[in-house]
């Protein structure tokens, strides 16, 4: 359901280009929970944005359920994101002195969805990220960052995507929260989505059932269950 | 993204920084109020003027001597200077079907004295028509009588403001008083009723007089200085205006209307320019509350490009999550528009408050009109889309990857 084929891009600066990333090319299938790992620098975040439909590469293609992503308008690609891409991001992003309910509510408004029908959804998306049900009318600058990141979840949850996109999540927690967190996306991949974490530590990563890591731009391990796969060291050979 | 998800989240983005919102707001309150407050003045100004100039009596017609306009040089314009007009133009007048009254006045300024005091006003040779034309009343005594002209009586009605200046202020027992008229002794027959200035004349600073005697003993020939006409009704003063150019024109024996020696003016002639004046007047002070509804409005843009960097991140987090471009547009928009508008709403009530207190309090006659209320929601409106413009757009224009990685 995600193909990346040969996606290169390329950032011009005044002085000097700055290849991010080099002819990447996977597939993720749905109900994956993927890790991609790789230092600062390594082209992952890059990598991030085009799986999340933030930004489009210089050249290569992206299909998102089919959909060719690469090409789309801006307009096109908030509609990508709107409807198929949840994020969960490293500084949670809530809106601040705002309830947690309505925090959660907010895609769903750009998505035009009815208020009942919001509320109820919001309701479920807090329950399935393993929020107590005492939180929903806090507001998001009274929680911990654990119980922050887990409304960050279900924000992330509530339109029903086709992929999270999780970058760095656990960056900003406490290793004990950190593992919570993690416990979380497990749970929901258990209950068949995919995920796509994002980070730069190994530990955390091999929370994951296939890890891709990054280096320079290019693809440099692609294991699944711990087991290196094939496809990729036909690419390396 | 629907109106009232629109609306209620502009609503919690102002009242998230209330203090800021409020003194945004209290710019355009500033603004919007001193524009309201200021025209009603004016307006004020205006029909106060009106309303003095229609008490001069009803359907007023008058012929002045000397031409108003004309080519080359101008006779001299002043009333009772230039002498053209003659009792046989009233009596041509009169025949007029249009015509309710006619009333020649002979007008001058003399010094008047009685018991040590004196002032200088202006003294109106006046026959009885001339009551019901400019609509005087007695408030003691009685008016000059048909019997006072026939026989050039030395009697004189006086305004109540001559009264104070001669016999002190709301003397009684003035009736049967003497005063000296250009030292001519005249007997004080009656009061008029005061009527206040119609801000060219003031028809309380007057002292009446038989026409007759006027022109015996003060001017010293048989012209005229006005002859006032009232017309039977308001649609024929037009045509009254324009048949009484041409019969004088022909009693003159004048072919040529531009070299008329006479100005028939209509009251209406009079409002209009007094009005345009006053009229002046409210343009001048709604343009200069005008320049604070600007400052208020620099105000709101201040705000909305501070509220746009403040909230960089949570722009860049409802990209991520679906908005568009239009949508962070409208959402930034709409919040400069509700605090115009709310600007608007509170500065009307307050600005018309005000022009309550002052007219209430009678230290300055107001009136607020719908136009300058609905003038001022449109400006407000108006003002909240122009300065929250650029911010707004500056808003949607942002990166979503680089307004979430904004510090």
């Amino acid at each position: 359901m995600i193909e990346c084929k040969n996606i290169t891009k390329i950032y011009s600066g005044n002085i000097e280009q700055t290849v991010a990333l080099k002819n990447v090319s996977f597939t993720i299938d749905e109900g994956e929970f993927v890790a991609i790992i790789g230092p600062s620098g390594s082209g992952k975040s890059t990598l991030m944005h085009m799986l999340g439909a933030l930004d489009t590469p210089t050249s290569g293609k992206y299909f998102l359920d089919g959909k060719d992503v690469s090409k789309l308008s801006d307009d096109e690609l908030a509609d990508i994101r709107k409807d198929k891409i949840g994020f969960v991001f490293q500084a949670f992003n809530l809106l601040p002195r705002t309830t947690v309910l309505k925090n959660v509510m907010l895609p769903l408004m750009y998505a035009g969805v009815p208020l009942e029908e919001r509320e109820r959804r919001a309701k479920q998306a807090l329950k399935d990220a393993g929020l107590n049900e005492t939180h929903f009318t806090h507001l998001s600058n009274q929680l911990s960052g654990g119980q922050m990141q887990r409304v960050a979840i279900a924000r992330a949850l509530v339109n029903n995507p086709s992929l999270i996109l999780a970058d760095e999540p656990t960056g900003n927690l406490d290793s004990k929260t950190g593992d919570i967190v993690l416990d979380t996306f497990k749970k929901l991949n258990d209950q068949g989505r995919t995920i796509v974490l994002i980070t730069h530590e190994r530990y955390i990563a091999d929370h994951a059932k296939r890890v891709i890591a990054i280096k320079d731009g290019e693809i440099v391990e692609d294991t699944l269950h711990g087991i290196k796969n094939k496809s990729l060291n036909d690419i390396k050979e | 993204m629907i109106i009232k998800d629109l609306f209620k989240e502009t609503f919690s983005a102002l009242l998230m920084n209330k203090a800021r919102s409020g003194l945004t707001v209290l710019g355009i309150v500033i603004g919007i109020g001193s524009v309201i407050a200021l025209v009603s003045i004016g307006q004020g100004a205006t029909s106060s003027i009106k309303s003095n100039i229609e008490s001069m009596g009803s359907n007023l017609v008058m012929v002045t001597p000397g031409a108003q306009r004309g080519t080359g040089v101008k006779i001299s314009a002043g009333r009772g200077s230039a002498k053209s007009l003659k009792a046989e133009d009233v009596e041509a007048i009169s025949k007029l079907s249009t015509v309710e009254t006619v009333a020649p006045v002979v007008t001058g300024q003399y010094q008047v004295t009685a018991k040590g005091t004196n002032t200088r006003t202006s003294v109106v040779g006046i026959t009885t028509a001339y009551a019901d034309v400019k609509s005087l009343e007695v408030e003691e005594g009685v008016f000059i009588t048909e019997q006072n002209n026939k026989s050039s009586s030395k009697v004189a009605v006086i305004g109540p403001t001559v009264r104070d200046d001669l016999f002190g202020e709301d003397a009684t027992d003035v009736v049967g008083q003497n005063i000296r008229i250009n030292n001519i002794i005249f007997k004080v027959v009656g009061v008029t009723v005061a009527k206040g200035t119609s801000g060219m004349s003031n028809a309380d600073d007057m002292i009446y007089i038989p026409l007759s005697t006027a022109q015996r003993f003060l001017s010293g020939n048989e012209y005229l200085s006005t002859i006032n006409i009232e017309a039977i009704d308001q649609d024929s003063m037009s045509v009254l205006q324009a048949e009484v150019t041409s019969l004088l024109l022909d009693l003159h024996n004048i072919t040529d209307s531009t070299q008329a020696d006479f100005t028939v003016t209509t009251q209406e002639d009079m409002i209009e320019s007094a009005s345009s004046i006053s009229e002046t007047l409210s343009m001048l002070l709604g343009g200069i509350a005008a320049i604070s509804l600007v400052v208020g409005g620099i105000g709101i843009m201040n705000m909305m490009l501070t509220t746009v960097t403040e909230r960089t991140r949570e722009i860049g987090l409802r990209k991520a999550i679906g908005a568009k471009r239009k949508d962070i547009n409208m959402q930034f928009l709409v919040e400069a528009i509700m605090l115009t508008f709310i600007g608007g709403i509170i500065g009307v009530i307050l600005g018309g408050l005000v022009a309550f207190v002052l007219n209430y309090f009678d230290i300055i006659s107001t009136q607020v009109s719908l136009f300058s209320v609905l003038l001022a929601f449109g400006v407000s409106a108006v003002i909240g889309i122009v300065f929250g413009y650029y911010p707004a757009r500056r808003a949607s224009n942002l990166n979503p990857i680089e307004a979430l990685r904004y510090e």
